[in-house]
């Protein structure tokens, strides 16, 4: 180690450190068709000095006004990419923009307002920890706008901005504002532990987007920018028990064998004992390896290689999860999906439906089993009976794998309780999967990653299928006093002895109640001849 | 193993560490996931990073794939004397092509014009070169601040049997999970720089000391200027107009691709320090140097269709 300070190394760490300690903060701009959104991105990275002078040079061009003040060119023009779009004059893709401030680096997801292209929302909305909701000031909460909001909230995201544009043309009135406001808030109670900001805004103007607003003195709270600067961008499963799905096997040498992944929650240290899921083979970690030497923690959101102390059998798709509390493992999950197949045989999710899941890393084959039901989002996300799923919709319904996987429930973790279902035919993606927490029931079940294989699981799921245990064990002792007495009687006219008959029935009854408990178990478990 | 040093992990996660991390998961995705699997290496300052990236992907293993470059005969001599000894340096599986149908032709830029000149030696030969090996994804340094048609590419972008891009049939890429399953003949480029920017690019070079072209400093250089472009003459392929004299200028490249098609940058930026304030103060977008992305309105997205990377 260099005791004197190299001056180049001090100059380079100088720069350095200016831009490495901005965090990061991915978000989703989303609103109705004609609410404003990409001038109000537009209005930002301007304000915010971040559009380079070629490119407005190419503004000005677009529009065809030549001359005038920067400051009133149509930014949403900065956007729109594809040809259809411009040709269209709306965004039909979902687009990524990037730009960054003394404080932050911001992902921004630049989402499509129309109905049609829903799919394209929900997508940006999965990874974005703020979603940027625009409201028009004139027209207040549309159908889209409750659309969006529920989208976000279900998909996780933590703060909702509501920035409610084009004040100037309702005269800057706080009325106006307070209004959408209150509207907002009493249909937000239907979106569950979401932090809720609204900010008046005009994108046109520039008020309260970069700089404050002189004509709004009566708001107090935070410019958009100071608000996206500030806000917390931690993810959710920081504080949850170490996952890492594994990526890669990596054998360079024949003594060496690391296992490559991303780690998808909380912390992980040499020495922590863990389990390998689903198989639930228990070991410790050994060390953490990255290309810039060993580390004595990793933490969510790091690539590493991990080895493990024993040499267990771990392959691509296994996760690796905190031995004291594991992810769960089933071959049937309960799951929210997100239907986006969009035309011919993916242009409807139906019962029986046949797809590949990708969850995590992990690949298997899923059957939708039983019945489907609609979350519709038309009526804040009532939930209702269904035939189908159309395009853009979401819905309830449970999954039956033909393998066991472990995966925890989205609310817990974003990355290992999210799946997409992909068709087997055309290889598109055509769902999108949040995992539901475990009822109480089926917490209760054995189904733990102890037991070993597909066997033992199909064994222990005997105690945690579809129909109640006190239902079984009613009809095993309405069933057992008809047959015993059946019994009795046939005994009794057969030997002619009260006795012998009365004593083989009353046998009967207890071993015949064990096995009929069983046999009624069993078939719960098979679907065949079920309508 | 390879010779290469690699800065020490930072206790803390900066955004560049994120980034880092993303680009390393997306690398391992798609060797784990498809078949046969290549990375292009065009020699710039992002295929520097991206082969950077690789390296701490599969360390302390080597590179699962070859790195394959696409060379137009018309790169920078320097271009070409920097990618022959970093894949000595590094034990690379270089695989270098050019469309040798092209050569016979004599495609050039100043004959047959910059739009036909990069469909040929660069589309072409890029789409020649995935079929000969019969490689089924391409992993390419492409950033999505680049362009407006970028921005709505996706990270695994799906192409069809015939190389083609569709926009409008783009899959949807939820969270982190990449969808790689194709027909046998379609294929896959992956973009692990998508959500980088240049300043991004930039900051990870010197924060990581990855070498690159040493044409990204200023010094002084040869060039002429045509139409407000500064083009430098790296050879006597370049044919000067009557009167025409190459004058010694201070300049350096903010991107590299073939030497008449780069315009240079009056610029005096000789460390990386320097490179990274003209970045943070520069008024101009990175590609305004580069002659095909002008080629008509909608250029970018019109060659992507078209397979160009």
């Amino acid at each position: 180690m260099n005791i004197l300070a190299d001056p180049i190394e001090l100059a380079r760490d100088a720069v350095l450190y200016s831009h490495e300690n901005k965090s990061l903060l991915r978000f989703i701009a989303c609103g109705s068709v004609d609410h404003g959104k990409s001038s109000l991105l537009g209005r930002l990275l301007f304000d915010a000095r971040l559009v380079p002078d070629d490119q407005i040079e190419t503004l000005r061009k677009d529009t065809g006004q030549l001359t005038g003040p920067d400051n009133e060119l149509d930014f949403s023009l900065l956007f729109d990419g594809l040809a259809a779009e411009r040709e269209q004059k709306i965004t039909i893709d979902l687009a990524y923009r990037f730009f960054a401030t003394a404080k932050r680096k911001f992902i921004v997801a630049d989402a499509p307002g129309h109905e049609q292209y829903t799919r394209n929302m929900a997508t940006g909305a999965s990874t974005a920890e703020l979603a940027l909701i625009l409201i028009n000031a004139q027209s207040g909460l549309t159908q889209q706008t409750r659309r969006h909001a529920l989208i976000a909230a279900t998909l996780g995201v933590r703060h909702l901005v509501i920035a409610i544009n084009k004040m100037d043309i309702v005269g800057y009135a706080q009325d106006v504002f307070d209004a959408i406001e209150r509207d907002f808030r009493a249909f937000a109670t239907r979106l569950g532990d979401v932090e809720l900001i609204f900010i008046p805004v005009s994108a046109k103007k520039g008020d309260n987007v970069v700089h404050r607003s002189r004509a709004m003195a009566w708001y107090r709270g935070p410019t958009l920018l100071e608000k996206l600067e500030t806000v917390d961008a931690t993810p959710r499963a920081a504080k949850a028990a170490f996952r890492m799905a594994v990526q890669w096997v990596s054998r360079p040498t024949p003594d060496f064998r690391g296992y490559c992944g991303l780690i998808a929650g909380g912390i992980v240290t040499p020495g922590q004992e863990i389990v390998v899921q689903p198989s639930g083979q228990r070991t410790r970690i050994k060390e953490i390896i990255t290309a810039g030497g060993e580390l004595a923690r990793a933490t969510i959101g790091q690539s590493v290689t991990l080895t493990l102390t024993d040499d267990v059998d771990v392959s691509r798709g296994d996760i690796l999860a905190d031995a004291a509390a594991p992810a769960s493992v089933s071959d049937r999950f309960n799951a929210r999906i997100f239907w986006m197949g969009q035309s011919g045989d993916t242009g409807a999710l139906a019962p029986g439906g046949r797809f590949h899941i990708k969850l995590g890393t992990a690949k298997a084959a899923a059957r939708i089993a039983g019945p489907i039901k609609l979350i519709d989002l038309a009526e804040d996300a009532a939930i209702k009976p269904a035939d189908s799923l159309l395009s853009n919709e979401f819905g309830l319904c449970t999954l039956e794998l033909d393998r066991p996987l472990a995966a925890d429930a989205y609310d817990d973790n974003r990355d290992t309780g999210s799946f997409v279902l992909i068709d087997a035919e055309s290889h598109d993606t055509v769902a999108m999967g949040l995992i539901e927490r475990a009822s109480a029931e089926e917490q209760a079940a054995p189904v733990r990653t102890s037991l070993i294989g597909h066997v033992a699981l199909r064994v222990a799921r005997l105690f945690g299928a579809r129909e109640s245990h006190s239902r079984s064990i009613a009809k095993a002792l309405s069933w057992r006093f008809t047959g015993s007495f059946d019994t009795f009687i046939i005994g009794w006219l057969i030997t002619g002895n009260s006795k012998v008959a009365g004593s083989i029935a009353l046998t009967e009854i207890v071993t015949k109640i064990a096995l009929y408990y069983f046999h009624e178990r069993a078939w719960a478990l098979v679907p065949w001849g079920r309508r | 193993m390879n010779d290469i040093t690699f800065t020490t992990a930072q206790a803390r996660a900066s955004y560049l560490d994120q980034l880092e991390a993303e680009s390393i998961h997306i690398m391992r995705e798609t060797a784990a996931e498809t078949d046969k699997p290549v990375m292009l290496y065009s020699i710039g300052k992002d295929s520097s990073v991206l082969l950077h990236l690789a390296q701490k992907a599969f360390y302390p293993g080597k590179l699962p794939f070859p790195v394959l470059h696409v060379d137009t005969t018309w790169k920078f001599r320097e271009m070409i004397e920097f990618r022959d000894a970093r894949a000595k340096e590094l034990g690379l599986d270089l695989i270098v092509y050019i469309n040798q149908d092209g050569v016979k032709r004599g495609i050039g830029p100043f004959t047959h014009g910059s739009e036909l000149h990069t469909d040929v030696m660069k589309t072409q030969a890029l789409r020649q070169a995935l079929d000969l090996y019969g490689f089924d994804a391409a992993i390419g340094g492409a950033r999505r601040d680049e362009d407006k048609s970028r921005a709505k590419e996706r990270i695994f972008s799906f192409r069809n049997a015939h190389h083609r891009w569709d926009p409008k049939r783009q899959r949807p890429e939820p969270w982190r999970l990449f969808n790689a399953e194709k027909r046998k003949g379609e294929s896959i480029r992956v973009f692990p720089l998508s959500n980088w920017t240049e300043l991004d690019v930039w900051l990870y070079i010197l924060r990581e000391n990855i070498p690159v072209v040493p044409l990204y400093f200023a010094k002084p250089r040869p060039v002429v200027s045509r139409g407000g472009t500064l083009i430098m003459v790296d050879d006597e392929r370049l044919p000067l107009e009557p009167g025409e004299q190459p004058e010694l200028r201070n300049v350096r490249f903010r991107t590299l691709g073939c030497y008449p098609l780069t315009g240079a940058i009056d610029s005096t930026a000789t460390t990386l320090d320097d490179i990274i304030r003209e970045t943070l103060d520069s008024r101009f977008s990175e590609r305004a140097g580069r002659v095909i992305d002008k080629d008509g309105a909608a250029s970018m997205e019109r060659k992507k269709q078209e397979g160009y990377f």
